[in-house]
């Protein structure tokens, strides 16, 4: 079955890198992804969306059209990116910046304290992208846990593994 | 031995170049096109290659065909406004048979247009963005993979016929990372090498041709001495301006390619086979054609995608007779309408050709297709 995830947010959130890095996982255990992206013109800032597509089967169009889960990491994103979201997909938003969930959304909404989590465990906001991604996988099981950790280390600066282990870990915790 | 890789359209023609033995890379950054020089600028020194950043778009072409001359395999790389400056200098490399290779990573225009969004609005540019009669190579990468496969394969066709190559991609196949197998080294990737001369460089004529039409191209450097021009010339290399001249010239330049239509025009078929229907699509767009068809004949609907491969020249014969086979064609393309009036051009009234031009900044997706499908195809 095909899966479709829209990681959404501001620029500069390492939400691109989060789907390279959730796509790459997908192709460790075998099966096959595409990841694609849009943003605007501006370096920082911004809306910023990546999604990706994982099927055992061939993807063709390479767009995510039926999400299966959305990922808000701003208010923006919420307003911008959670249209085409059934009733039957999952909202998760981060909680230190989506404050108003849109109305039209009936489905379940996870409110997860992502950046708050990175923030306070780990010292700063940018691990909040490596965080969002153990959440989903331990929520969705979309990738294995083995192979999204191997795909965040090959990832990583080098000299940040251990943190960054971390940092899938506690994304993972905040799945109760 | 191969390895398994989650890799951008644009870092698959890397691969591809390098595989190919692209040696020389000048270039001016522009999205969507970008990758292309950022990852060749890692790559080409641990080959034994150069990368250079020119102070604009013009020099960039200048000097790959500078370096082409010199014997090396080369590439630029560019977007839509880029591409509109190295016009001049492309039909400077058909009329001296430069063998260069340009990535167009197409965005959406005219002018700076919409940097990040898609387009396939320089299909006709890549044909007569420059003045004269002319004659050159364009494909378009369906896929990542084919992005790898088809860098190789540019070089290949310029190589053998002389002729500037254009790769003409968009902004969803240039940026979208899919899976592609690699091998582990490029040994065994089929070099393409320049037909040289066989006669003593006090007896070479630059342009002297066999049935080929294709003149042999030492490089600089090599002993063997050769004047290059813009201007119309005959076999020595030097300037000629007589009716004569010209029309010799002109000739040769069209026939090394359209003598060889078989060898460089590749399109293709999906579902094809007992279809009433077709779709005409490419790059990016024969995405969504894929998914679309399979939905509609899930309908009952006889549909198929024809996906010409080889943009530049058109795939004329395949055209005729797809006209021959079908009661209706629709054209999908992210523009207002290009490739569907050389669909046209050639179907000659047979059958309806119906153009679906797409120009919103997005793709078409699969369901708006399918119900465009149902509302051209009745």
């Amino acid at each position: 079955m095909k899966q479709e995830l829209r990681l959404s947010g501001s620029g500069g959130q390492g939400l691109i890198l989060a789907g390279i890095i959730l796509a790459e996982a997908a192709l460790l255990d075998g099966k096959l992804a595409i990841q694609s992206q849009s943003y605007g013109p501006e370096a920082r800032g911004g809306s910023s969306k990546a999604e990706v597509m994982i099927s055992d089967k061939a993807i063709y169009f390479p767009k995510v059209t039926k999400p299966n889960l959305v990922l808000a990491m701003s208010q923006e994103a919420a307003r911008k990116y959670v249209d085409d979201l059934s009733d039957n997909g999952i909202l998760v938003t981060d909680s230190l910046f989506v404050k108003e969930i849109p109305a039209s959304f009936k489905g379940k909404v996870l409110e997860l304290p992502i950046t708050h989590t990175a923030k306070t465990e780990l010292g700063k906001a940018l691990f909040a992208n490596i965080i969002a991604l153990g959440a989903i996988v331990k929520l969705t099981g979309i990738v294995s846990e083995a192979s999204i950790i191997k795909a965040v280390l090959s990832r990583v600066p080098k000299g940040t593994e251990v943190v960054n282990e971390k940092a899938v870990r506690l994304g993972m915790a905040l799945i109760k | 031995m191969s390895r398994i890789l989650l890799l951008q359209g644009n870092q698959a023609v890397v691969e591809g170049a390098i595989a190919a033995g692209c040696k020389f890379f000048g270039g001016y950054p522009i999205t969507p096109s970008t990758e292309i020089a950022e990852d060749l600028a890692k790559k080409l020194p641990k080959v034994g290659g150069k990368f250079i950043q020119m102070e604009d778009e013009i020099a960039s072409i200048g000097a790959v065909i500078g370096a082409s001359l010199a014997g090396k395999k080369v590439m630029t790389a560019t977007s839509g406004p880029g591409f509109s400056l190295k016009q001049e200098l492309l039909g400077y490399a058909c009329m001296a048979e430069i063998p260069i290779v340009i990535a167009n990573v197409q965005r959406v225009g005219p002018s700076t247009g919409q940097p990040t969004s898609p387009s396939q609005g320089d299909i006709m540019q890549a044909r007569w963005g420059t003045h004269g009669d002319h004659w050159l190579i364009a494909l378009t990468p369906g896929s990542v993979p084919e992005c790898f496969d088809l860098t190789i394969r540019a070089y290949a066709l310029s190589e053998k016929y002389r002729v500037p190559v254009i790769l003409l991609l968009d902004e969803v196949i240039g940026h979208m990372r899919e899976k592609i197998e690699l091998p582990d080294n490029y040994d065994e990737i089929p070099q393409p090498e320049r037909k040289q001369p066989t006669c003593k460089p006090e007896d070479f004529k630059a342009y002297a041709t066999d049935d080929s039409l294709v003149p042999a191209m030492p490089p600089f450097g090599s002993g063997y001495r050769w004047h290059v021009t813009g201007l119309v010339h005959d076999e020595t290399g030097f300037p000629k301006g007589t009716p004569e001249a010209t029309v010799e010239s002109t000739n040769r330049l069209h026939d090394k390619l359209y003598n060889n239509l078989d060898d460089i025009v590749e399109v293709e078929n999906f579902q094809m086979d007992d279809a009433e229907y077709a779709i005409v699509a490419f790059g990016g767009a024969a995405r969504a054609v894929y998914e679309a068809v399979n939905m509609a004949r899930a309908e009952g609907i006889k549909v198929g995608l024809v996906r010409p491969i080889t943009i530049w020249p058109f795939a004329e014969k395949q055209m005729k007779a797809l006209a021959a086979k079908v009661k209706h064609i629709m054209v999908h393309e992210l523009n207002y309408g290009q490739y569907v009036e050389e669909v046209q051009r050639v179907v000659a009234g047979k059958v309806p050709v119906t153009s679906y031009g797409v120009y919103n900044n997005e793709p078409a997706t699969p369901d708006e297709l399918l119900a465009k499908i149902k509302e051209t195809f009745k």
